[in-house]
């Protein structure tokens, strides 16, 4: 009885900072996710593109494929909680004043951004060559390959992979609050600091999480099922005018949407 | 001979020590169908895929209306648009319906407004009889339907020669028919093709000019007559008369 009613007092006390902090990790995941995607796109791109033959764009190619690389291993292979610490405190340390958020979204983007960039040129790599082939043949150029056939397939094949990178980082912002980010475990933190109801308010947190991560797991799902696309198309009448404009309605439609 | 669409002079093609093909040459004309036959690996398909530039001749000239398309610094992509290619395995973009797969090469190479490109679209999948299709996506497709979505493809950009590489050679017996029409009635449209196949009887039919390859060699070549009526080489005469025994 003693655990309920002290999850209750939990509840009723701080109820609103659990709610505010699920809150703050939730956006701060979230937004960390997509800049991070947005990154891993980029610098996975770039590592996939093959050298030019020739001269001095081989070599440009070269440095900056290089210093990719390096931020991917040096992100990808230090704690984020070390990271976070050595980000936000740098900045303070060269005299620049950031908001925790600015700090927050930074540091879960960057390091995001490292695991990205090789799920993305692993899902580059994973499209067949004749896609590649078959666009080169009508004549487009490698950027207008990559933005039309290759990555749209690649981005498919890695969202799941993407919905892992978000449930991990729901969870793993939780070491933000060691540059006092108001994320959910701070607010566990700071409330166990004053009633010493360490136990409850664990269970609470939890609790949060998990559903949390639940309800992101099926979004992420139904996200993966609206990619595949229609599994059934409609047959197009072409002696039925009608029925033709309607089948190319429908294309309109969808070019309209994009 | 100036009004070649194209010409092939002494191309080689080496993948590391291994010779690939040797000293071919090849002039396409206008109108021109030529057949391409040979085993497999003879190097029919690396001599269709050297000549829009997806792999890069070792050496050799390859000239296309006079330019030289094998000179350092030549604009593939823009070269590539004008030359089509049909593939042994479609490579129709999965990501794309069968309309998108025919406009999208028009209106991001060709810049061609929408409108246009979706009745140019419309027309070639018409005629390859893909129209009703429109909406479907490559997965949905069988084999003969790709093979056509990818002929229409190639068409609606307007090319100047069109290029098969065993075009029907991933199909079952039963689809390849109805690709062979389709390319017949394109032969008879005047089009010029240059096709890499082992349908020695659409070769014999269709085509005005043959070449046997071997070895990465041109071993023999003349008229669909000649090289099937009264080849001249035992290598021809040996490799012709497996097919005829099937």
């Amino acid at each position: 009885m003693k655990f309920i009613n002290d999850i209750l007092k939990i509840i009723t006390e701080y109820g609103s900072s659990y709610l505010t902090g699920a809150g703050n990790t939730l956006l701060l995941a979230l937004i960390g996710t997509v800049i991070g995607c947005i990154i891993g796109f980029a610098v996975g791109t770039v590592q996939a593109t093959p050298l030019p033959e020739k001269g001095g764009k081989r070599v440009l190619m070269r440095i900056v494929r290089g210093i990719l690389r390096g931020y991917v291993e040096i992100f990808r292979g230090t704690p984020m909680i070390v990271q976070a610490v050595f980000i936000h405190y740098g900045m303070f340390y060269m005299g620049l004043k950031p908001a925790i958020w600015f700090s927050g979204i930074l540091v879960v983007s960057i390091n995001t951004g490292a695991y990205m960039a090789e799920t993305v040129r692993g899902g580059i790599m994973s499209i067949d060559q004749g896609q590649f082939e078959g666009a080169k043949a009508i004549g487009m150029t490698h950027n207008q390959t990559m933005i039309n056939v290759i990555l749209p397939q690649a981005l498919r094949n890695i969202i799941p992979q993407i919905g892992n990178n978000f449930i991990i980082n729901v969870k793993d912002t939780a070491v933000m609050s060691i540059i006092a980010f108001m994320d959910l475990f701070s607010i566990h933190k700071s409330v166990v600091g004053s009633n010493y109801l360490y136990f409850p308010s664990a269970v609470l947190t939890m609790a949060i999480y998990l559903t949390m991560t639940l309800v992101s797991s099926v979004l992420l799902r139904w996200w993966e099922d609206k990619m595949a696309g229609d599994a059934n198309y409609d047959i197009v009448n072409t002696k039925d005018t009608l029925a033709q404009t309607s089948g190319l309605y429908r294309a309109k439609k969808k070019e309209a949407k994009r | 001979m100036s009004h070649s669409v194209l010409e092939v002079k002494n191309l080689s093609k080496t993948f590391g020590t291994h010779l690939v093909l040797q000293d071919v040459s090849l002039t396409v004309n206008p109108g021109d169908v030529t057949s391409i036959i040979g085993s497999s690996g003879s190097g029919k398909s690396t001599f269709l895929r050297c000549i829009n530039l997806l792999e890069t001749p070792t050496s050799g000239q390859i000239i296309f209306h006079g330019d030289e398309v094998t000179a350092p610094g030549f604009d593939a992509p823009s070269y590539r648009a004008k030359v089509g290619m049909v593939f042994q395995s479609f490579n129709l973009f999965n990501n794309m319906t069968v309309l998108d797969n025919c406009l999208v090469g028009q209106t991001k190479v060709l810049k061609k407004d929408k409108k246009d490109a979706q009745d140019m679209a419309m027309m070639y999948l018409e005629r390859v009889g893909m129209a009703p299709y429109i909406n479907a996506r490559p997965s949905q497709l069988s084999g003969g339907q790709k093979q056509r979505v990818a002929i229409a493809r190639a068409l609606a950009m307007e090319p100047e020669i069109l290029l098969f590489d065993e075009p029907t050679s991933a199909l079952d017996p039963e689809m390849v028919g109805e690709v062979l029409d389709v390319m017949h009635d394109l032969a008879g449209s005047g089009m010029t093709m240059l096709v890499v196949t082992h349908e020695m009887a659409f070769a014999r039919d269709v085509s005005n000019h043959v070449v046997f390859l071997s070895d990465g060699l041109v071993c023999e070549e003349g008229s669909a007559e000649e090289i099937f009526g009264n080849p001249q080489q035992e290598r021809t005469r040996e490799f012709l008369a497996r097919y005829m025994a099937r």
